[in-house]
């Protein structure tokens, strides 16, 4: 079984409880459509397991055959600058197919960010090593499309759709009569 | 699953063709590491995964001044138009007439499905298997294996070297 190279550390992208039993990490692409495919169920998981589970998003952009994931992701980064990535990580999945400078630019505008910082952030690839450190950790980790799950560090290999992915976490929760035990 | 050669082996010579007019030999890569990756065949969705990582790592292969050549029973036209499509940066060799006959000095043939194993090796600068792996003929077996064997080739090489100096020293 695959692992998880690079642990979950400050610098990740993470939603939900830094303790909780359960930690999600997703190897993902921006203009991916199996990765656009996988944001709504994720977000239901998410809902699903509450404080049990924490998300962490890394970039895995395969840019020479999507041409916007690496502006997607630069912009993305950009927003996480501010504080506002996961805003901007949501929106860029839900317009999927609208990617390019001026609706990212728009997109930016509408969280209430600069549009034209933005438009040179990307133009100066400020944070292009980042994405790309992503990445390498990545293959490091074996991850060879996307998007690729790794649930507490091992990777998972089998459906993502909603019910197998709920299955597949719940397993990996502490037994209930344990719970019990702990609280 | 095939036998495919193993490390320590000397790896065939080939001459084939890597667009329709002219040929590659391995002979014409010596001096520099080469990832041989054989996949099944062109179009299909796994290989196209497959050959878009490397696409994507070409500068990190770059790195270690290694080249990679995908090699498939497809031929060289098709081999074009795939790369055209996918947007390449490496070659892809057409192991088409007498087909499959590298795949075979290789071990990586499927004689049932008259097509190329997922079967990756990584030789020396001296032309020597220094890793091999063969994987399941539908799972992308990603890169970090490749990365890995180049990082240990760079290790012998340095401790080689060091080996070499000590000697000389005393």
């Amino acid at each position: 079984m695959a692992k998880l190279k690079v642990p979950v550390g400050q610098a990740d992208h993470s939603l939900g409880d830094e303790q909780a039993p359960v930690t999600l990490v997703e190897y993902g692409d921006y203009e991916c459509p199996h990765c656009g495919h996988a944001h709504p169920i994720i977000q239901a998981v998410r809902k699903h397991f509450g404080s049990q589970l924490r998300f962490v998003f890394r970039n895995f952009p395969l840019t020479q055959i999507h041409p916007h994931a690496e502006m997607a992701a630069e912009a993305a980064e950009f927003a996480a600058a501010k504080g506002r990535f996961w805003e901007m990580h949501d929106t860029i999945f839900e317009n999927q197919t609208r990617l390019g400078m001026p609706w990212l630019a728009e997109a930016a505008g509408k969280l209430g960010l600069s549009s034209d910082e933005l438009k040179t952030s990307v133009a100066n690839h400020e944070f292009l090593q980042r994405i790309k450190d992503d990445f390498m950790s990545g293959v490091r980790s074996g991850v060879n499309g996307t998007p690729t799950f790794f649930i507490n560090g091992e990777r998972y290999e089998e459906s993502w759709e909603f019910e197998d992915l709920v299955g597949a976490i719940e397993a990996r929760l502490p037994k209930k009569t344990e719970r019990r035990k702990v609280s | 699953m095939a036998h495919i050669l193993p490390p320590g082996t000397v790896a065939p010579d080939f001459t084939l063709p890597v667009t329709p007019d002219q040929n590659l030999s391995l002979s014409d890569l010596r001096g520099q590491p080469v990832v041989l990756a054989f996949y099944p065949a062109d179009w299909s969705p796994v290989c196209g995964d497959q050959m878009a990582l490397y696409n994507e790592l070409h500068p990190e292969f770059q790195k270690y001044k290694a080249e990679v050549v995908g090699i498939s029973v497809d031929c060289a036209w098709c081999h074009a138009a795939f790369a055209k499509d996918r947007h390449l940066h490496f070659p892809l060799l057409a192991d088409f007439e007498p087909k499959g006959s590298v795949a075979k000095l290789y071990g990586a043939y499927r004689e049932k499905e008259g097509c190329c194993e997922r079967a990756l090796f990584v030789i020396d600068e001296d032309g020597v298997i220094f890793w091999s792996y063969c994987s399941p003929v539908a799972v992308n077996p990603g890169a970090d294996g490749i990365l890995e064997a180049f990082e240990n080739m760079k290790e012998r090489r340095q401790n080689h070297g060091q080996v070499e100096s000590s000697r000389r020293a005393s």
